[in-house]
């Protein structure tokens, strides 16, 4: 079974708003190795949306002949409310314990989703996720080594980390709430083992998993966050000030 | 014209293209070529029409797009006509980097990587072999290498990581 254009989208555009956060951080890392690491974290995060884009566009084409699709025009020409990324990735950075507990708590995500995504039928999807398992592998690792040295750090860092928490958490239930589009993944499976991994890591870090938390849901729909218009204004700054500018 | 003819006279089957592939080095690390690393899966040649088939290293890697470019350039001045495409399946590993490349690796100061088998083997220092070495940063220049520390030597180091 082929996955419907839509949730492709859904997937890349993820990637592509963190990455698109994460970039930020280009030269302003705390230290010099972490700055390398965040960024090289980013490059893997924006290559898995180039596939998921390059994918999309054909599947795109192939559908209606009036489409024209490139994994370019997808990134910088559609308009914010046909951005499907989850609101997580969208929330700005904060200090470094937000950035790091988002890029944790989504990688646990993604690689739970993309273990089951390698199992699928739709072949490229499969090569794409068996791919994006082993980055993703390093990137859960590198992100809660993280969280448990901040939360399990001095007074100021355990305090950022239960800041990050209240700021980010109400924007983690939806990745469990599927999409009409969304079809043929188990997503119950996926929060119950993200849930267990995020409980452990949390508890190894003395911190508490919220409990009860009212989760805000719309970014799969289009539906987002202030936040995402301004990064779009940045990242499609170029291409639509300068149509088809190349450099 | 006469010049390009003379030198695509000189490649006549898919073997000697494999060849070629040999010479190409890697951007990145130039002692190693893109054989070596295991980026070519597979060479198609119909007379002047030659087809490369590449896999990327990791999903983002920036040097995918100039070697890419490179086979291209090399096959153009062969009076070829590439095209060059890429295959995500199987995911490139590791383990296709062939047991010369590491020795020229590790002669260069990069650690090599162990084999997926053996993932948790000690990494030894490329200055003086001590295995008495430390990690200081999961990520080095790339995202295909960690940063790494020799307690013997002093010395920092890349480590090519098993992927």
């Amino acid at each position: 079974m082929q996955f419907p254009l839509s949730y492709i989208l859904h997937l890349a555009d993820n990637n592509l708003v963190l990455a698109q956060r994460n970039g930020d951080w280009c030269g302003h890392g705390p230290i010099l190795e972490q700055d390398i690491a965040i960024t090289n974290i980013t490059l893997d995060v924006l290559g898995q949306a180039r596939m998921l884009y390059q994918y999309a566009a054909e599947i795109s084409n192939a559908e209606s002949n009036n489409s024209n699709a490139t994994e370019d025009t997808l990134a910088y020409l559609r308009k914010e409310h046909e951005f499907k990324n989850c609101l997580l990735v969208e929330q700005p950075n904060g200090d470094w314990a937000q950035t790091i507990l988002k890029q944790y708590l989504f990688s646990q995500f993604q690689y739970f989703l993309y273990e089951q995504l390698s199992k699928s039928d739709d072949e490229r999807i499969s090569a794409i996720a068996v791919k994006s398992l082993k980055e993703i592998t390093y990137h859960v690792k590198w992100s809660s080594e993280w969280v448990l040295r901040l939360g399990d750090g001095t007074e100021e860092s355990h305090n950022r980390m239960i800041h990050a928490i209240d700021a980010l958490w109400m924007y983690t239930g939806e990745m469990f709430m599927p999409a009409a589009y969304e079809k043929n993944i188990d997503s119950t499976v996926i929060r119950e083992n993200w849930l267990n991994a995020v409980n452990n890591i949390f508890e190894e870090a003395s911190l508490t998993v919220p409990q009860d938390v009212f989760m805000q849901v719309g970014g799969k729909n289009g539906i987002h966050t202030e936040h995402l218009g301004y990064l779009l204004t940045d990242l499609q700054y170029l291409q639509r000030t300068y149509p088809n500018a190349e450099w | 014209m006469v010049m390009t003819e003379i030198l695509n006279d000189t490649i006549s089957d898919v073997k000697e293209l494999w060849k070629l592939m040999e010479t190409i080095p890697d951007p990145e690390i130039p002692v190693i070529s893109i054989t070596d690393l295991g980026i070519v899966r597979h060479i198609e040649m119909d007379g002047k029409n030659v087809e490369v088939s590449i896999t990327p290293t990791y999903s983002g890697c920036p040097a995918m797009d100039m070697i890419s470019m490179q086979i291209k350039m090399e096959l153009l001045s062969r009076g070829f006509v590439p095209v060059i495409k890429t295959v995500l399946s199987p995911a490139w590993t590791t383990d296709w980097i062939t047991p010369a490349a590491k020795e020229k690796l590790n002669a260069y100061g990069i650690a090599p990587p162990s084999l997926s088998s053996n993932k948790d083997a000690p990494v030894h220092c490329p200055q003086c072999n001590s295995s008495h070495t430390e990690m200081i940063s999961h990520f080095g220049s790339t995202a295909c290498k960690a940063l790494y520390r020799c307690n013997d030597c002093k010395e920092c180091f890349d480590l090519f990581k098993c992927h």
